[in-house]
C-alpha cells in the first residue's frame, strides 16, 4: 500500500518536472539503448552465422589442397626466404587428391566417417530454352554431398544406384531453376530434359529431382534474384567422364555421430602428410566447421564484454546524474520532508519514498532505452540484411540493471532526506 | 481533577550548542499541565522559547532535561522512530504556513497521517471525506493546494491534523498568514472542534486577542513560564480543573 503510494508520488513528482526528468534519464537511456542495439545486431549476426554453419553442417570437415607456406631454408649465409607462393602456383593433376587416397582414408577410419562428399565441377553454365534461361553450376556429386550440404528434395528423387554406377546424365536442380525454366511447375520439370551449355559444349540432362535452394546469407551478392546461379547436380561418375578427371582439389567428410570433428580434422591432416611430404607446392589441410563456430562465438563473447564495459561506464555516468538530481530534489522538497515527518512518517518511509523515485526514473529511462535500442538494432540489422533478433536476455538484464542503479544511486540522497531534522526541515525556506 | 493529563511536563530544559561557548538555554525549566478537553494558548514574544516548547510538545524534539509525558507516554526517552509514531498518533499539527504537500489534492493530504499509520485505503478515504466535511471543505476534496485560498488550505490542514484522532491539536500561529476575516473563521473551527468534539487544543500565538479566547493562557518569557491565567473562554462554573497549576 505504502509502496504503491510511493510509486504514485514518484510519478507525480516526475510529471511536475518533465524536462528535468528527461535530462536525468538521458544517461540511462543512452547507456541502455546502445547495449540493446549492439546486442540485437550482434545477436542476429551470431544467429545467422551459426545458422548457416549448421545448415552447412557443423559435423562436416572440409579437406582441401593448400599451397605450402613460404618456407625458410637455413643456408650457410643465414636465412634465405623462398618467394611466397601467393597461390600463383597452379595446381597440377599430380597435386590433386586422388580417388584412391580417399578410399584409403575411408578404410583407415571406417567408424569415424559417415559419408564423403567429393564433388566434381564441370563448370558454370546456362540452361537455355528459347528465351528462358537459368544460370547453373554443373556439378558431379556423390550421395555424401547431399548429406554434407544438407540438401532437401522438394519433389522427385535422388540418383538411383544404377544411374550412379553407369554415370547417366540425370540431374537434380534447384527450385529456382524450376521457377526460371518451368514457371515453378515442378511436375513438368520432373518430366523434362534440359539443355545445359557449359563453355562451348552442351549436355542434355534429364531432371529427376528438385531441391530447395537456400540462399547463403554469408555472401553478399549483387546478382539479380533471377540470375543467381544454383547447382545442377549430376552423378559423380557422369561428371568424371565429362571432365576426364579422377581427382579432387577438395572434398568434405561428414563425420559419424559422436566423433569430435575438431580432433578428427587433425587425424585427416596427419593421414595426408605422407602423400604430400615430397610435394613442393601443396599440402592437405582439414578444418571442421565446429571450430569456426567456436571461434565465432569466442569473438562475439569478447565483443560483448567490451560493450558491457562501455555500457557500464555510460550507466555509471547516468547513475551519477540520477543521484545529482535526487539531491537537488530533496533540497527543494525539504519542507515537504519536514511536514511528512511531523505527520508521523518514520525515517524508513521517507527513505523508501526517494529510493522508489530514483528507481522509477531509472526504470522509465531503461524502458525508453530498450525501445530506442530495439528499434535501432532492428533497423541496423535490416540494413545489414540479417533478420533482427532482439535479445530477451539483454532486455531483462538492462531492466534489472537500471533498477539496481536506481537503488544504488538513490540510496544516498534518500538516506540524506530520511535523516533530516524535522524542525530544521519545517523551518527551511 | 479526575480529568486525564494529556500534557505533563516537569522541569523541561532545552539547551542548544551544548558544551560550546555560545551554549544557549532556550527553556530554563518549564512545568506545564494540560488536561483532556482543554483549549490552552501559549503566548510570548519571539525569543521567549515558544517555538522550542512547541517542538517539544509536538514530539519533534526531546528536552535536554526534565520529563514529558504525552497522553501517558514518556516522550523524553523515546527514540526517533518512536517519536514518529507518537507524532502520528497523538499530535495533530496545524502550521502557520499550512504545509500541505504540493501537487497532492486535499483528500490525499488529509489521508497522509492515516497512510503513515498503516490504515487501509478504503477507511482512509472515508475518514478523510468525513473530516473535510467537518471543516467545510467537502466540495473541494479534489482540489490541489495551489488551487485553494489561504483559509481553505488551513481548513484542509486542520482536517489533516485530526486524521488519526490525536490526543492534542497543536496549532502554531494558525491565523498568522490569514486576513482577520478568514482568521476568524479558522478560530471558529477550533472552537467548534473544542466544544463539539471535546478536542484538546494547544494554540501557540503572539496575538493577545486570540489567546484571550482560550480557556487558559500560559505566558512565556526568556524560556520560563511567567504567568498563567484563565482566559475569557474558560467555563465559569468549574474553574477548579485549571486552577491547580
Amino acid at each position: 500500500m505504502m509502496f504503491l503510494e510511493n510509486v504514485r508520488l514518484a510519478f507525480s513528482s516526475l510529471l511536475a518536472n518533465k524536462m528535468r526528468a528527461l535530462l536525468t534519464m538521458l544517461g540511462i537511456i543512452i547507456g541502455i539503448a546502445s547495449v540493446i542495439a549492439i546486442m540485437t545486431v550482434g545477436n542476429s549476426l551470431t544467429e545467422q552465422v551459426t545458422d548457416s554453419m549448421s545448415s552447412l553442417g557443423a559435423n562436416n570437415i572440409n579437406v582441401y589442397l593448400q599451397p605450402k607456406e613460404t618456407e625458410t631454408e637455413i643456408t650457410e649465409e643465414g636465412y634465405i626466404f623462398e618467394a611466397p607462393s601467393d597461390g600463383q602456383v597452379s595446381v597440377q593433376d599430380t597435386d590433386l587428391i586422388s580417388t584412391e587416397m580417399i578410399k584409403n582414408l575411408c578404410d583407415t577410419y571406417p567408424d569415424d566417417i559417415y559419408a564423403i562428399s567429393a564433388t566434381n565441377s564441370v563448370g558454370q553454365g546456362q540452361i537455355l530454352d528459347g528465351r528462358k534461361y537459368a544460370n547453373v553450376s554443373l556439378t558431379g556429386a556423390s550421395t555424401g554431398e547431399f548429406i554434407a550440404s544438407n540438401i532437401k528434395l522438394e519433389d522427385g528423387r535422388f540418383f538411383s544406384e544404377a544411374e550412379m554406377d553407369k554415370g547417366l546424365l540425370v540431374g537434380i536442380c534447384s527450385d529456382k531453376t524450376v521457377n526460371n525454366m518451368f514457371d515453378g511447375d515442378i511436375k513438368k520439370a520432373l518430366e523434362s530434359t534440359v539443355n545445359v551449355y557449359v563453355g562451348d559444349k552442351f549436355y542434355q540432362v534429364a531432371i529427376v529431382g528438385v531441391y530447395k535452394y537456400e540462399r547463403n546469407n554469408m555472401m553478399f551478392s549483387l546478382t539479380a534474384e533471377k540470375d543467381i546461379s544454383t547447382t545442377l547436380y549430376i552423378p559423380l561418375k557422369a561428371a568424371k567422364e565429362l571432365t576426364h578427371s579422377e581427382s579432387y582439389s577438395n572434398f568434405t567428410i561428414v563425420t559419424a555421430a559422436g566423433v569430435d570433428a575438431d580432433q578428427f580434422a587433425k587425424n585427416v591432416e596427419g593421414f595426408f602428410k605422407p602423400y604430400y611430404r615430397n610435394n613442393r607446392n601443396f599440402s592437405v589441410a582439414a578444418f571442421s566447421l565446429a571450430s569456426v563456430v567456436e571461434t565465432m562465438s569466442t569473438m562475439m563473447g569478447s565483443i560483448t564484454k567490451a560493450i558491457a564495459i562501455v555500457a557500464g561506464i555510460a550507466l555509471l555516468v547516468g547513475g551519477i546524474g540520477v543521484m545529482n538530481i535526487m539531491l537537488v530534489s530533496i533540497t527543494e522538497r525539504t519542507r515537504e520532508i519536514g511536514t511528512r515527518k511531523a505527520l508521523g512518517a518514520p525515517n524508513s518511509s521517507i527513505r523508501m519514498q526517494f529510493i522508489v523515485e530514483a528507481v522509477v526514473i531509472c526504470i522509465i529511462g531503461g524502458i525508453i532505452g530498450i525501445i530506442i535500442g530495439v528499434t535501432a538494432g532492428v533497423l541496423l540489422a535490416n540494413a545489414l540484411g540479417t533478420p533482427a533478433v532482439p535479445s530477451i536476455f539483454s532486455i531483462v538484464l538492462s531492466l534489472s540493471f537500471s533498477m539496481a542503479i536506481g537503488v544504488f544511486f538513490g540510496y544516498y540522497p534518500a538516506n540524506k532526506a530520511a535523516r533530516m531534522d524535522p524542525i530544521e526541515a519545517l523551518r527551511y525556506e | 481533577m479526575d480529568k486525564k493529563k494529556i500534557i505533563d511536563m516537569k522541569g523541561i530544559v532545552k539547551k542548544f550548542f551544548i558544551g560550546t561557548p555560545n551554549e544557549l538555554a532556550a527553556l530554563g525549566g518549564v512545568d506545564i499541565d494540560v488536561y483532556e478537553g482543554e483549549f490552552v494558548s501559549i503566548v510570548g514574544a519571539s525569543g521567549s522559547g515558544k517555538s522550542t516548547l512547541m517542538n517539544i510538545i509536538g514530539s519533534l524534539d526531546r528536552p535536554t532535561e526534565g520529563t514529558y509525558y504525552l497522553d501517558g507516554i514518556n516522550v523524553t526517552e523515546s527514540k526517533d522512530d518512536e517519536l514518529s509514531r507518537i507524532r502520528n498518533k497523538k499530535v495533530g499539527f496545524v502550521f502557520q504556513t499550512y504545509n500541505l504537500i504540493a501537487k497532492t489534492n486535499a483528500l490525499k493530504n488529509v489521508e497522509m497521517p492515516m497512510l503513515y499509520a498503516g490504515m487501509n485505503s478504503r477507511k482512509r478515504v472515508e475518514r478523510a471525506k468525513e473530516l473535510l466535511e467537518i471543516v467545510g471543505m467537502g466540495e473541494r476534496m479534489r482540489h490541489l493546494p495551489e488551487e485553494l485560498s489561504g483559509g481553505q488550505k488551513q481548513r484542509v490542514a486542520i482536517a489533516r491534523a485530526m486524521a488519526n484522532d490525536p490526543a492534542i491539536i497543536l496549532a502554531d500561529e494558525p491565523t498568522g498568514a490569514l486576513d482577520s476575516q478568514t482568521g476568524r473563521m479558522v478560530m471558529d473551527i477550533f472552537h467548534k472542534l473544542h466544544k463539539e468534539q471535546g478536542k484538546t487544543i494547544v494554540l501557540i500565538t503572539h496575538s493577545p486577542e486570540l489567546a484571550e479566547e482560550t480557556e487558559r493562557i500560559i505566558t512565556l518569557k526568556d524560556g520560563l513560564v511567567i504567568n498563567e491565567r484563565k482566559g475569557a473562554g474558560a467555563p465559569s462554573s468549574d474553574d477548579k480543573e485549571v486552577s491547580n497549576a
